[in-house]
């Protein structure tokens, strides 16, 4: 159970984290002075997420490991994040369609969290519901203003919606981890986890005026650590002071 | 410039309730939900506000300064609507 | 109300400023008084803004979650205080997009200190506790500057820098009382840093063609070797207490000045970077341009959207 429970820990921690990540490369070349600071402050929401369930993966796991240990000096193989979440900026519609995926599977997951039965988990679920609720409805309304804005917008974000749809897929990958805390309450309800999800996601495209593609392939991998190539390099940013200055304080 | 830009908008903030809405600045979007959202993630980075109006620049009509004199003015000489105008003798309270 | 004539309204102009009433947006005002507001705000908007490029630099390698947390929040404030003042800006009749296509196309200056490159760790604790510093010592006067749009600007400005100026510090006091390596590396930010940061406040007195009549004006309060001189009067106890060792030979204490003697800037390598040769200078205005040329879609698409949405509800309401 501590084991399932430090790997689903993980899971949560390394999404925000590598998308937090990958949203703080915006900062400073966003499309606009507004939308720059909007996306940092997505992007700092979700590095608190990460902060605090790694801050309880380290302790879970009981080896004197902290948040910072495991964000930091993990390899690649052991981090946990969607392929997702990993994917590069591309341009703005890329980035706002990854948000939007995401955003419409954290909602409803954070709203199911607040009722588990582990209590940190419902804490930290409660504060990140907050701010996931602001998310979802920033990358909404861009998906249809870019989905029913000009045509280039239309075919740029219709493209980064095709593209991505593989990935998204692997957001209901689930296995033994699932499984064991289910049973044990800390993950409730999830049995509609995927319709609400899907309600939320093609009302939305239908508003963009954008197309669901018919690809059903799962592209899929991340949760047993098995990444694209991508995670390598953000590892090799995010790691590199730790990496080079081993055993130091900041 | 060849290309539009968006509209520009006034923000007003409310700090806490109770108080009412202060204007703070102005920003770009390019529709009022937007603009709203923009208020919010420029002007309450710091829990500065609690509710926010957003109002397009175009539709703000302000009076004219060089009328100053004749729209304020008037006022000054109307010492009688203050209440430091009257007299009231030691040993009156409450009023 | 008869029409007055210039040299009339000059001296009112003149008279309100002698004492101390602000001069709001539709005031009359000389021209000459609005052309210098909107090059020096505007200026002051593009430091902001081109002053996020090599903070951001390092974001995505700080070294713990919190200094990543905490460079974040400080670099995105930055695009905050350019946004203030670039609608300060627009209170005088500039368009924000026009001011910026100034700076693109290189006619519009900003604070030289951005075309220098950050190259460690350190660097970030260097400019948030010399540049931040410089800029608030900077600023703090600015807050009573005879333009109301551009003092409230600063005073929210200078409300959220303190928070920029103490992380930066901290970061230098930790990097200092750290390993041989670590305080090695923040000897070198401070010895690349503090020249520039002396340059900040621009050529001395003497060579500033500007400062007299921005002092008239109350645009500006105190002169730019004034400035310089309570900066590094403050600054130099503070790199004492840290163990670290300003790189100037002539820096010495005078009983009788109170001050402390400090050695000649490199005026040469100043106006080198204001001119664009510094090492950064095309780096900094290409990341410029470039994200403003890839969010040019999106804008236009947000635009269309609302145009459309517009449409829509007016045919559902008539």
């Amino acid at each position: 159970m501590e084991k399932a429970l430090f790997e689903y820990l993980l899971r949560l921690g390394d999404d925000s984290l590598i998308l937090g990540h990958r949203l703080s490369e915006w900062c400073g070349h966003g499309p606009i002075l507004e939308e720059d600071i909007a996306l940092t402050n997505l992007s700092l929401d979700l590095i608190g997420q990460a902060t605090s369930f790694l801050d309880y993966a380290g302790k879970v796991e009981g080896k004197g490991r902290s948040e910072d240990d495991l964000a930091f000096l993990r390899f690649d193989k052991d981090y946990r994040n969607l392929l997702l979440v990993e994917r590069p900026n591309g341009d703005f519609g890329v980035t706002i369609m990854r948000q939007f995926l995401f955003d419409a599977y954290r909602k409803p997951l954070f709203e199911r969290l607040v009722h588990s039965s582990d209590e940190t988990i419902a804490a930290i679920a409660a504060k990140s519901l907050k701010e996931t609720k602001y998310h979802l409805k920033h990358s909404s309304e861009w998906v249809i203003r870019l989905g029913d804005g000009t045509e280039e917008s239309h075919e740029r974000i219709q493209e980064a919606l095709n593209d991505l749809w593989k990935y998204a897929a692997e957001i209901f990958y689930e296995d033994e981890v699932d499984a064991t805390l289910k049973e044990a309450g800390v993950l409730p309800n999830m049995e509609t986890l995927r319709a609400d999800w899907e309600e939320i996601v093609y009302s939305v495209l239908k508003e963009a005026t954008l197309e669901t593609p018919d690809n059903n392939w799962k592209q899929e991998g991340g949760r047993k650590g098995l990444h694209t190539e991508h995670l390598g390099y953000i590892l090799a940013e995010l790691q590199y002071m730790q990496r080079a200055y081993p055993n130091m304080e900041w | 410039m060849s290309k539009k830009e968006w509209p520009l908008w006034e923000v007003f903030i409310r700090s806490k309730q109770g108080l009412s809405h202060k204007h703070v600045g102005s920003l770009r979007a390019a529709d009022e939900q937007m603009a709203i959202e923009n208020a919010r993630d420029v002007y309450t980075r710091r829990s500065e506000g609690i509710s926010i109006w957003v109002v397009a620049s175009a539709n703000v009509f302000a009076s004219d300064p060089n009328e100053a004199d004749s729209l304020y003015e008037p006022a000054n000489s109307k010492v009688y609507r203050h209440p430091t105008f009257y007299d009231v003798p030691d040993g009156i309270e409450h009023m | 109300m008869k029409e007055l004539n210039i040299d009339e309204l000059k001296r009112r102009f003149q008279e309100k400023i002698d004492n101390d009433i602000k001069i709001e947006p539709k005031d009359w005002m000389p021209d000459d008084y609005r052309q210098t507001l909107i090059r020096q705000i505007s200026q002051h908007a593009h430091s902001e803004v081109v002053g996020m490029l090599p903070e951001g630099n390092w974001i995505t390698r700080a070294p713990n979650l919190r200094r990543k947390a905490v460079l974040l929040a400080k670099v995105q404030d930055e695009a905050g205080h350019g946004l203030y003042l670039y609608s300060a800006v627009e209170t005088l009749g500039a368009d924000r997009e026009e001011t910026i296509d100034d700076l693109h196309s290189g006619k519009a200056k900003y604070s030289s200190i951005f075309n220098y490159p950050t190259l460690t760790w350190a660097d970030m604790g260097a400019v948030g506790w010399l540049v931040d510093g410089a800029a608030i010592m900077n600023q703090v006067p600015l807050c009573r500057c005879s333009y109301g749009p551009y003092a409230r600007a600063m005073v929210r400005v200078c409300k959220e820098e303190s928070f920029h100026q103490r992380q930066g510090f901290e970061i230098m006091m930790k990097l200092a009382s750290g390993t041989p390596e670590q305080k090695a590396m923040a000897q070198d930010a401070l010895n690349r840093f503090w020249w520039p940061a002396l340059m900040m406040f621009g050529p001395n007195d003497a060579d500033s063609k500007h400062t007299q009549q921005s002092m008239d004006w109350k645009i500006k309060r105190h002169t730019n070797d004034e400035l310089r001189q309570q900066f590094v009067d403050i600054t130099v106890p503070q790199a004492e207490m840290i163990g670290l060792e300003i790189p100037d030979p002539d820096l010495k204490w005078n009983e009788e000045t109170g001050h402390y003697d400090f050695g000649e800037i490199n005026w040469d390598e100043f106006w080198q970077v204001v001119q664009g040769n510094g090492p950064c200078n095309k780096d900094r205005i290409d990341a410029r341009r470039k994200a403003k040329e890839d969010g040019m879609w999106v804008r236009e698409a947000a635009n269309a959207y609302a145009e459309k949405r517009k449409a829509r509800l007016a045919k559902k309401a008539s």
